[in-house]
């Protein structure tokens, strides 16, 4: 049948209550990173897990606006499609081992995870930019990349990524109408 | 091998349900005729099918596919999506000549590419019926016998628009306009400064409700599907309606084989697959409108042998010509946030300017498509600033939100010529899975097309730059960055009409002109492919071609 005999009173309601369903998905996040530790991986081994985790921190930590990849699960997002894709995992795994080995070469034997956080960020000041591009290297940077990629696909779309960038849409209006203060913002910055 | 046939003679089979198939249904059952409607899809249930609001965290692959298969370029079409169509089916090949580069989008689904597609809604002008350059050949009709009829099409599916008096974008029937965005604001603005028109959009979503569709809600997701129909659908706006005649039977999972003639040469039945139990069966009928897309329409009057007399059938194939570009501007950095979905697509555009400028270097001309504003975040959002800005940490994620709605996109799509290099015929040695021949394309650009694109490079430079941005990434040589055929998914021409029964397939009311009882009402008729998308005048035309038909049945002339 036609779904277009829907009133629109109906809908706007249907889209009101889809809202009060964020705000609680939001608090449901909230509570669930509080106990991030608590997620045990499905595709990724314990250390795997750590290092990535780790990493998404490093990658979109929390700040004064708001919270990070970490509190956001963005591994846990990764761990999932690692488990429903053996190509990602490859990607995981192989990326994550060549980290730990490149760390263990540089730190006197010590994994990515055993590093202090000084040493870590060395590293990934070589691995987060094409600049550094070497034989020795490359594997790295392509896997940072993928990686770096991910972290913000994952934490840009959950309702922590939807507030730190300040979406606000997804829902319904009766009219459409732009504020005039985004207009004046723009048009002042704009050349005359 | 069994045949079963269709007890019952339908007055008319309308083989495929997007906007031509979803018209003639309309229309030839408003009409009182008893009509039987063949799918090669699936039946469409817009509540279960269209993923409208619903955001990544709700699906537990977030969009990536069940096997994330978009990270790995293995996704046919985004997650959220209508599911209307693949670039590959399943068991449907088509082949690719040698030296050419096409690609083919099909729809198997009840409403086709109407479920998705972007909604644009312009009037071919009256120099694209009647070309005053000497390319391409002129159509049998003219624009003031088309007007009245784009006037019913845009009456029946609403459009957006206001009156603005350029030749090359006439003034409709029009609903409303929608306010601009602010990036739109600016970019008209721009193109103010360069003497560039950038007016309201023509848009086929209800600023006010219509023929029993509510009025937009303004989520932005048109391309998802719409629960409300506000954005025009044939599914929904045309045949959901006409299955509560009585008068209409849909047949899905049927997949047109070939027109049966009889005594006399007409169209007696039409033979087809059904796909579920692979059997043949036939449904008898006293006339037939085939709007089975451009090319596949030309496969299947190529396969039954039928109506070719001039050669044509699979000829004149054209797609639109299209480059992007984007670029950064400052100007909407840190701009405040607001909720900016409105409609699915752009609320401003930039119709052709320079229709008399003798000293450009290609023929035709092209619009512009504009893009930006706070877009839904979803997997990919964000994936050219981790690229550009590269690093990480707390810079990246400040650049990230700083950007964010600071964007702007420019897609030209422009008039391709036809020529003699780009067609379709059948492929000698391949069949699909039911043992149907398929397509083989051939294809190629020519300088007309190539120089457009140079031109277009030029004018989204010139306009991002004036607004104070910078142009995104170095675009490749002209022949480099043009779309690739098929890709804008326009496809037209392939069963073109004409007043010459020797250079064409159909007359001016997309009757065959050898088997009177055969009409084809998609884009294949289309005699040139203008720089307007070819939907809105895909309804015009097949509403003026299936009012004609049921006059003639009437008269008993078919």
């Amino acid at each position: 049948m036609s779904n277009s005999d829907l009133s629109r009173r109906q809908w706007l309601a249907g889209i009101a209550a889809g809202a009060a369903l964020v705000t609680a998905a939001d608090a449901q996040q909230a509570r669930e990173a509080a106990s991030a530790a608590a997620y045990a991986p499905k595709a990724l081994t314990a250390h795997e897990y750590a290092t990535l985790e780790r990493l998404s921190d490093l990658i979109i930590p929390a700040d004064e606006h708001s919270p990070g990849a970490l509190e956001a699960k963005a591994a846990a997002f990764i761990d999932f499609l690692c488990g429903a894709s053996e190509e990602m995992r490859d990607i995981y795994t192989g990326g994550l081992m060549w980290l730990d080995e490149a760390m263990a070469h540089k730190y006197d034997g010590k994994t990515f995870l055993e590093a202090a956080p000084a040493e870590q960020t060395a590293m990934l000041d070589l691995i987060a930019y094409r600049r550094n591009a070497s034989p020795e290297l490359n594997p790295g940077i392509q896997f940072f990349a993928f990686c770096r990629r991910m972290v913000a696909d994952a934490y840009y779309t959950t309702p922590i990524g939807y507030k730190d960038v300040g979406y606000m849409g997804n829902s319904g209006m009766a009219q459409f109408s732009v504020p005039q203060e985004a207009i004046d913002y723009a048009l002042k910055r704009s050349p005359q | 091998m069994q045949i079963i046939r269709s007890p019952q003679v339908f007055d008319v089979v309308v083989i495929g349900s997007g906007a031509g198939g979803g018209t003639a249904v309309k229309v030839l059952t408003d009409r009182g005729l008893n009509v039987a409607l063949l799918e090669a899809g699936p039946m469409l249930n817009p509540m279960q099918d269209f993923k409208e609001h619903v955001t990544p965290w709700q699906v537990d692959h977030r969009g990536a596919g069940a096997h994330a298969e978009m990270y790995f370029g293995r996704q046919q079409w985004g997650y959220f999506a209508a599911p209307n169509g693949y670039w590959e089916v399943p068991g449907e090949p088509y082949t690719v000549a040698q030296g050419s580069t096409f690609r083919w989008f099909r729809s198997r689904i009840l409403g086709g590419r109407t479920n998705h597609y972007g909604r644009i809604s312009l009037r071919f002008a009256d120099y694209d019926f009647q070309p005053e350059d000497g390319l391409g050949d002129p159509w049998p009709v003219t624009y003031a016998e088309m007007s009245p009829w784009y006037d019913k099409a845009e009456g029946f599916i609403g459009v957006t628009g206001t009156k603005e008096g350029l030749r090359t974008a006439p003034d409709g029937n029009f609903l409303p306009p929608i306010a601009p965005r602010v990036h739109e604001i600016l970019i008209q603005r721009a193109c103010k400064k360069l003497n560039i028109p950038c007016i309201p959009s023509r848009m086929a979503m209800l600023t006010k409700p219509l023929n029993g569709r509510a009025a937009c809600h303004y989520c932005g997701q048109c391309g998802r599907g719409c629960h409300t129909a506000s954005a025009f659908s044939s599914s929904q706006a045309m045949i959901f309606p006409a299955m509560k005649t009585g008068r209409l039977t849909v047949i899905t999972g049927a997949m047109a084989r070939e027109l049966v003639t009889g005594a006399g040469g007409k169209v007696t039945a039409v033979s087809y697959v059904d796909k579920a139990t692979r059997s043949e069966k036939q449904v008898r009928c006293k006339a037939v409108v085939v709007a089975a897309s451009a090319c596949e329409s030309a496969r299947l009057l190529l396969n039954s042998k039928i109506a070719n007399g001039s050669g044509q059938v699979g000829r004149n194939l054209t797609d639109t010509v299209g480059f992007a570009m984007s670029g950064y501007v400052p100007a909407l950095s840190g701009l405040p946030r607001h909720n900016c979905d409105g409609i699915g697509g752009m609320h401003l555009y930039v119709p052709w300017w320079l229709y008399e400028d003798k000293t450009k270097d290609f023929p035709r001309g092209y619009h512009i498509e504009l893009g930006g504003g706070f877009g839904m975040p979803e997997l990919g959002s964000f994936a050219g600033q981790c690229n550009r800005h590269e690093g990480y940490g707390k810079a990246l994620k400040e650049k990230i939100r700083e950007e964010y709605g600071a964007y702007v996109h420019f897609s030209g799509r422009g008039e391709m010529i036809p020529n003699k290099d780009s067609y379709c015929e059948i492929d000698p040695s391949k069949t699909d899975a039911w043992g149907i021949p398929v397509l083989r394309f051939h294809w190629k650009w020519s300088e007309h097309e190539i120089n457009q694109v140079k031109h277009m490079e030029k004018t989204f430079a010139s306009i991002i730059e004036t607004m104070g941005g910078t142009p995104m990434g170095r675009a490749p040589a002209p022949d480099r960055a043009i779309s690739t055929g098929g890709t804008i998914i326009h496809e037209a021409g392939t069963v073109r009409m004409g007043k010459d029964p020797k250079t064409s397939v159909l007359n001016s009311y997309c009757q065959s002109h050898e088997v009177k009882n055969l009409f084809v009402c998609d884009a294949a008729p289309f005699v040139s492919n203008p720089d307007k998308n070819v939907t809105l005048s895909i309804v015009a035309f097949s509403w003026r071609a299936s009012e004609y038909l049921a006059e003639e049945m009437r008269k008993g002339n078919v």
